[in-house]
């Protein structure tokens, strides 16, 4: 409430303008720079708005014609994931930054870069396809027999609700993998000539083999609890320890300080460890 | 005998719903959007999803009641076999759903939780938490992605659907697309075309719709011949957060769950709204509506929004039209495990913890009741044969349209939790008519068409594409334009209309298209130049715009959320028992010469020059006859007795 309260004294100068300084690139393998923008102050503004600014100006501070920067958004309420990026050093998404508490914090200007864990399509644009692929890789959906009628699925506790809907809230933004030390940058380039199918199947391959991260993990613990879900657990769990699995994890508990959607991963990582050594165990003797 | 092959346009509810379901039966299916299924604008959806239940069955419910509340919410306009269908339907995809592992919130011994909604006075929705769309549409990502692994669906992600190609014959045999990424346009061969393309509120500016709905779909296929319905209908919705950027929407499960909304007695009381006295409040819902209370049908609760704030001075702040929103009385539990979605984006966006502090809500617009025509074929029973080819088929052959994009299901006035449902029913069933559609093509499937159909449609698009980037600096700007547009749109076409407005508008919009199509681009580049797809997406809004525009001029009539005052049936106000009985005659003649004119689908197309043309398609209501709507209205026992009686006494007329 006292930041609130600051932000509205502040905003009593209303012809205020305040810095931006984005962090750019024009395509990939393209050096990246800094251009700053000048952006006039309004009430309620928030990265969005900001980003909307810029495009509707196309000028930097100094008066130079650019293009608009590039950035990804949707939904603007921050359930669809769309608009992450680093902001202020943070991995966030931009539709919640809101402008008068960024200024609060750091009066000066506001400092927006693309996500560092995923390659650059154009400025703060990145390539987040590796999520979806480790979401293939550990089988995170129920695996009905049909979409025919059978009636209703089965019987759960609200406790069991409780916990599933936590995990279930994860919207695939990728925060968590940004920040973590042990999620490696993958950059792959597109050959002369090469067709955009084969560069993503490349890609693909790649991502594969690569760390999956916290979001993944914790699927795997949402599906494994599931009912249904869990007749098939060992599937799942084979993909948890397979290269790029949960032995991966430093345990450096970055991912659940920046999920914006305050989902337990570490909890799940730790239950996902505990289930992957059972489930090693079990392979030994069933050999 | 090769697969028929299916490209669906759009990843949300309906399309991810149809991908699944034609995969399952074995089709080539393909998927398209602008951003990962994950990310499409059904994840907004918050409240929950309707359907006759174990628990309301036994306090008297049935498919045929949900089927009435949805016709009579409605407000008769839209043809009754569909809706029959679809509320038959309902239980059965909430099972479907819970299998596929949706989190429906559950009740102390197991159960799915419901929780009730605008428009009926039974329990009948079920929900996940406060963001129950984005749970559905989970599952179904899930189910599509597991389909994508066993190479049955192929997935183009970030591609924007350009213009469906069509033969000689008119029969649509692909699409031209092209990918924001690379910018390559494509032309893709397929069978059937499905657009899943959701709603078109970028049309007013801002909205409660993602900054996907831009209705530009839509718009490419009413431009290649496609047929539009009812396309002035739109929902405002009572409850969002006024916003820079975006309207957010309140979802209406935080009245479903008891939240109330009211204003100070005293104009701009200022205290804080949680300080006021009881006494001192004006829960003008409740006292204007005892019966259905703050869950009123949306048009009815958003113009009263309108009215308590603007014709009757109310509004909580004096700068700004708003009321409140109080859910501060809920028990902390209900709160957190059934609203903690919504209540979480108020407190991110406000700033403030609406469980202390009411919530400052204004209407906003939400959703296009109108859409692609889309026909259908009815069984004896009055119901869907769902296997019939025609069911939601555009009048372009071979395309196809389902959910919000399309016209059919939610007549004059959506309610609330019906919008998930239909989205799900028309996505699950449009696949069987699909496969009879393919198997009886003439000229065989697409892929056997010659090369010069896509070679030319791709080469079109081309054209267009590289003009666009060729064109001179120093025009207007696409973001300017568009304001101008939602501004306009927004202030003459939406809650209350007036024709001199709705004419003025036309003019003003007629010459922003013009000025659209000579603006600049700023950003002329051959890499993911998003503004290429903004300017396009901005020239496609036009067409539909005058069609709402058109289509609220011509329909001199007050029905479900077009509202026009000058057309509004004056209320019984006689206190003399016989001259309230002569009103309540008058009344029923007018209803009646007033249906007579107006239950009618508005059906638009675009001429030769892009102008739309409207003519009126009667309305099958063979299933329930159209009655007065009567929520709460002034006189509405005397009107409802008077309606009762002349019915009788026309039935009796007709036995004889």
């Amino acid at each position: 409430m006292e930041k609130r309260k600051a932000a509205d004294n502040w905003s009593a100068e209303p012809t205020r303008a305040f810095r931006v300084r984005v962090l750019r690139q024009d395509g990939p393998a393209q050096p990246s720079y800094w251009q700053r923008f000048s952006i006039a102050w309004e009430p309620d503004m928030n990265c969005i708005s900001v980003l909307q600014k810029i495009a509707a100006k196309a000028e930097t501070i100094d008066g130079q014609r650019v293009a608009p920067v590039a950035w990804d958004c949707n939904c603007l309420e921050e359930v669809c994931g769309a608009c992450t990026m680093v902001i202020n050093g943070r991995v966030r998404q931009a539709c919640t930054a809101l402008v008068d508490q960024l200024l609060q914090d750091r009066p000066e200007e506001i400092e927006l870069q693309p996500m560092k864990k995923f390659p650059v399509i154009r400025d703060l644009v990145v390539d987040r396809s590796r999520i979806f692929v480790s979401l293939q890789k550990v089988r995170a959906w129920i695996p009905v027999d049909s979409y025919l009628d059978m009636g209703a699925g089965p019987r759960q506790s609200q406790d069991v609700q409780q916990l599933a809907y936590l995990y279930s809230k994860c919207i695939s933004c990728g925060c968590c993998l940004d920040a973590c030390p042990q999620f490696i940058k993958i950059e792959l380039y597109r050959e002369p000539g090469e067709s955009t199918e084969a560069y993503e199947a490349r890609l693909r391959e790649a991502n594969y083999r690569a760390f999956m991260g916290a979001h993944a993990i914790a699927q795997v613990d949402l599906f494994n609890s599931n009912p249904i879900g869990s007749m098939t657990a060992n599937e799942r769990l084979d993909a948890l320890i397979a290269e790029g699995g949960i032995q991966v994890c430093g345990q450096a508990q970055n991912c659940v300080k920046v999920c914006p959607k305050g989902i337990p991963l570490t909890t799940a990582i730790g239950r996902g460890g505990r289930a992957a050594t059972k489930h090693i165990v079990k392979k030994l003797f069933d050999r | 005998m090769a697969k028929p092959s299916v490209m669906i346009i759009g990843g949300g509810l309906a399309g991810s719903a149809a991908a699944m379901k034609l995969a399952e039966l074995d089709c080539a299916v393909s998927i398209m959007s602008f951003a990962p299924l994950k990310r499409s604008h059904s994840c907004c959806a918050q409240g929950g999803i309707n359907s006759v239940n174990e628990l309301t069955r036994q306090l008297g419910d049935h498919e045929g009641k949900h089927f009435e509340d949805t016709v009579y919410g409605g407000d008769f306009l839209q043809h009754q076999p569909p809706v029959k269908e679809l509320a038959e339907w309902a239980p059965r995809i909430i099972d479907l759903m819970d299998r596929l592992g949706v989190t429906f919130n559950r009740t102390p011994e197991g159960f799915r939780d419901q929780r009730r909604f605008g428009g009926t006075l039974y329990r009948r929705t079920a929900f996940a938490g406060a963001t129950t769309g984005q749970q559905l549409l989970y599952a179904l990502d899930e189910q599509v992605r597991r389909w994508e692994v066993t190479g049955h669906i192929r997935k183009y992600e970030h591609w924007d659907f350009l213009a469906p190609i069509l033969d000689d014959q008119g029969r649509c045999r692909g699409c031209v697309a092209q990918d924001m990424i690379t910018m390559e346009i494509r032309a893709i061969p397929c069978d059937a075309l499905v657009l899943a393309t959701g709603g078109c509120g970028l049309i007013f500016g801002q909205s409660t719709n993602s900054l996907a709905c831009t209705g530009s779909a839509d718009s490419r296929l009413v431009q290649a011949g496609a047929r539009y319905g009812n396309g002035e209908f739109i929902q405002v919705h009572p409850t969002a957060i006024p916003g820079a950027d975006k309207l957010r929407l309140i979802s209406e499960s935080a009245r479903g769950e008891g939240g109330r909304l009211w204003v100070p007695r005293t104009p701009h009381d200022p205290r804080p709204g949680q300080d006021i006295p009881e006494r001192e409040r004006f829960y003008f819902l409740e006292e204007r509506y005892p019966k259905y209370g703050n869950l009123l049908p949306r048009d009815i609760a958003t113009r009263e929004v309108f009215k308590v704030c603007i014709q009757e001075g109310l509004s909580v702040q004096p700068d700004r039209p708003c009321v409140y929103l109080d859910v501060t009385g809920l028990p902390r539990d209900v709160l957190d495990r059934k609203l903690g979605g919504v209540l979480e984006i108020y407190e991110k966006f406000q700033g403030v913890d609406p469980r202390i502090t009411p919530m400052k809500i204004f209407p906003a617009v939400h959703y296009s009741m109108g859409g692609l025509w889309v026909d259908y074929e009815a069984t004896a029973q009055g119901g869907l044969r769902i296997e019939s080819p025609r069911h939601q088929h555009t009048s372009i052959p071979g395309v196809f349209a389902i959910g919000e994009c399309e016209y059919q299901y939610h007549g004059a006035n959506r309610l609330g939790a019906n919008s998930l449902v239909a989205c799900l029913f028309s996505g699950l069933t449009v696949a069987p008519g699909i496969i009879n559609y393919t198997t009886t093509l003439p000229a065989g499937l697409a892929a056997e068409q010659s090369s010069t159909l896509f070679d030319r449609a791709a080469y079109k698009e081309n054209s267009r594409f590289q003009t666009m980037l060729a064109r001179p600096t120093g025009g207007p700007s696409v973001f300017s334009i568009h304001a101008e547009l939602g501004q306009l749109m927004t202030k003459y076409a939406t809650v209350i209309r007036h024709n001199a407005d709705l004419a003025q508008a036309y003019e003003r919009v007629s010459e922003l298209q013009e000025e659209a199509e000579a603006c600049s681009l700023s950003d002329t580049g051959q890499w993911a130049n998003q503004e290429v797809f903004f300017a396009r997406a901005l020239e496609d809004m036009f067409p539909l715009a005058k069609i709402i525009l058109k289509g609220a001029l011509a329909r001199d009539e007050c029905r479900g959320a077009h509202y026009k005052p000058e057309f509004a049936f004056p209320e019984i106000t006689a206190t003399d028992p016989i001259d309230r009985r002569r009103e309540a005659v008058e009344w029923c003649e007018h209803f009646e010469e007033n249906n007579r004119k107006w239950l009618k689908t508005t059906i638009a197309t675009l001429d030769a020059e892009g102008e739309p043309r409207l003519t009126y398609e009667a309305i099958d209501t063979s299933l329930l006859a159209p009655r007065p709507r009567l929520y709460g209205i002034l006189g509405g026992e005397i009107i409802e007795e008077v309606w009762k009686e002349r019915e009788a006494a026309k039935q009796l007329a007709g036995s004889r």
